[in-house]
């Protein structure tokens, strides 16, 4: 069995092809992540902002972005634009742009779920006691704002992450493409390839997940003590 | 109890939120150690005119001044105001991610830039005048109500106010809570400390007043001792609202003879009405007003 197993591994270059999947995979996820929470600050602090037309046009973009698969998505900016307008992004650029779009109309609504869901009053009361608007920001309501907007930033890492395998579609090599390629390759000699590839790629994005969200409920724990 | 110089004037100050005008052009004095009860229908504009005090909302016209300084020039450093200028809230608002000591310990600390030495002392002092010093590590959601509200009056005076405003303080506690935070602000009162109290515990306005400010649309429409407004309320429209305190006892013979004071602690179920009109600025005063007049939550009638 275990020889089964690895020889799946070792045949050819099959396990550094999966790191590079791997890495392909990574890639995305963290920069788009990033860039998500990053630029869904702004936004959702300007759609729970008291300008109609920025609330109008982020939620239409959020709507948008919502409906449509990401597959669609991805389609999309690949195929059509390039074509349409004639430039060539590459597949990954692509894929960092869909899903930075996707994270960052998630990510906005999220902040300003957080936001306003604080009272008016917590303003009031901090202003009150005299701190300046700065003041009350950084010790009123952005550690409030942090704490609520917790849960749901770590579901949408994790669910991001997780969709990242769409790529697949517009031929970038990540984790899950390179592990398809492995078991057609290997698939004639080693009947059981599919049941190895697939389980370490499960195990890869187990482990790259679960720290997540255990760190959440950490988080979630101490804040709420 | 000494009544000292003036602190703080009105005059002719006006307020409106969009075409609802809730404060019309309303003056008042409050001199030193004098405790100001203001009562008076929901929507007629007390914590509206509280707000006005310590600038959480801006004026339309007229003047307020404070030890001497125009409160209504632009330039007004608030901030500063408001460290002579102690607020508590009906909804504590108490921050609930900071224990009770720290939310005491934010408004020396963090604005008056004390020494933590200093401003824990201080906090010591106050928090075990409230018997919540063995709390102090506690979060404001492991609090009761009413220690939730004395943690809030606490966290004004650690500031060492000049003044303190209580806006309906006990608007949201169960009824058997509200004793403990009226025998802080008695205390207070007791030993001179300035404030003007907004409130429907008629019993407690009674007990703590110098003068009562009988409010309604917007405007003062008495300014009277205790005594005298509970007693004999000079106009119509006091006697109305004092009524609404009042329920005839069935079972008396002569229900006419029953006291109104004898009915007065009733908590009045109001969500902080005067929060929401700004947003809803078309909301009618009138209407408001009818609102308060609706039957007390935990009321008198046995």
């Amino acid at each position: 069995m275990l020889d089964s197993a690895l020889s799946v591994f070792r045949m050819g270059r099959n396990m550094a092809r999966l790191m590079e999947g791997l890495g392909v995979t990574l890639e995305i996820s963290l920069l788009a992540v990033a860039l998500s929470i990053l630029l869904g600050v702004p936004i959702g602090l300007l759609m729970a902002s008291r300008s109609l037309l920025a609330k109008r046009s982020l939620r239409l973009y959020l709507e948008f972005i919502r409906v449509m698969p990401i597959l669609v998505l991805l389609f999309l900016f690949y195929y059509t634009i390039s074509k349409f307008w004639n430039v060539n992004l590459s597949a990954m650029t692509v894929s960092i742009l869909v899903f930075t779009l996707w994270g960052t109309a998630e990510m906005g609504d999220l902040v300003r779920g957080a936001v306003t869901s604080l009272s008016r009053h917590q303003w009031d009361s901090g202003r009150a006691l005299g701190l300046s608007e700065t003041q009350v920001s950084f010790y009123v309501v952005i550690p409030q704002a942090a704490r609520r907007l917790l849960p749901g930033v770590i579901n949408l890492t994790t669910r991001m992450i997780k969709t990242t395998p769409f790529v697949y579609f517009i031929n970038l090599p990540d984790l899950m493409k390179v592990g398809q390629q492995v078991v057609e390759v290997s698939g004639f000699r080693n009947p059981l390839a599919s049941v190895w590839v697939y389980g370490f790629i499960f195990l890869i994005y187990f482990v790259i997940c679960y720290p997540i969200s255990v760190l959440s409920r950490r988080l979630e724990r101490r804040w709420h003590n | 109890m000494l009544i000292g110089q003036e602190v703080l004037r009105i005059m002719d100050l006006e307020k409106s939120f969009g075409q609802r005008v809730v404060l019309k052009k309303l003056t008042l004095t409050v001199r030193q150690g004098e405790v100001l009860v203001v009562v008076g229908p929901s929507g007629c504009g007390k914590s509206t005119l509280l707000r006005c005090l310590n600038g959480l909302e801006p004026v339309n016209g007229g003047q307020i001044v404070f030890g001497g300084q125009y409160l209504t020039d632009p330039q007004t450093n608030w901030s500063q105001i408001r460290q002579r200028v102690g607020m508590v809230f009906q909804n504590y608002e108490l921050c609930p991610h900071l224990t009770a000591l720290e939310n005491v310990l934010l408004g020396p600390v963090k604005v008056q830039k004390r020494k933590k030495t200093e401003a824990m002392a201080k906090a010591e002092h106050w928090l075990t005048r409230v018997d919540l010093w063995d709390r102090r590590d506690s979060y404001p959601r492991q609090l009761s109500g009413g220690q939730k509200q004395r943690v809030a009056i606490v966290r004004a005076l650690a500031m060492d106010p000049e003044i303190m405003l209580f806006d309906e303080v006990t608007a949201s506690l169960d009824p058997e809570m509200v004793r403990e935070v009226l025998d802080v602000i008695l205390n207070l009162a007791k030993e001179g400390l300035t404030m003007i109290v907004v409130t429907h515990e008629m019993a407690f306005a009674r007990a703590v007043a110098d003068r009562i400010i009988f409010m309604d649309d917007g405007r003062i429409v008495e300014d009277s001792a205790p005594e005298a407004f509970f007693r004999a309320p000079a106009t119509e429209r006091a006697r109305r609202f004092l009524n609404v305190f009042h329920y005839d006892d069935i079972h008396a013979p002569n229900p006419a003879k029953a006291e109104p004071s004898k009915d007065a602690n009733a908590t009045k179920a109001e969500p902080s009405k005067d929060a929401n009109a700004k947003a809803e600025p078309s909301k009618d005063a009138a209407k408001d007003a009818a609102e308060g007049l609706g039957p007390a939550k935990g009321g008198g009638a046995p």
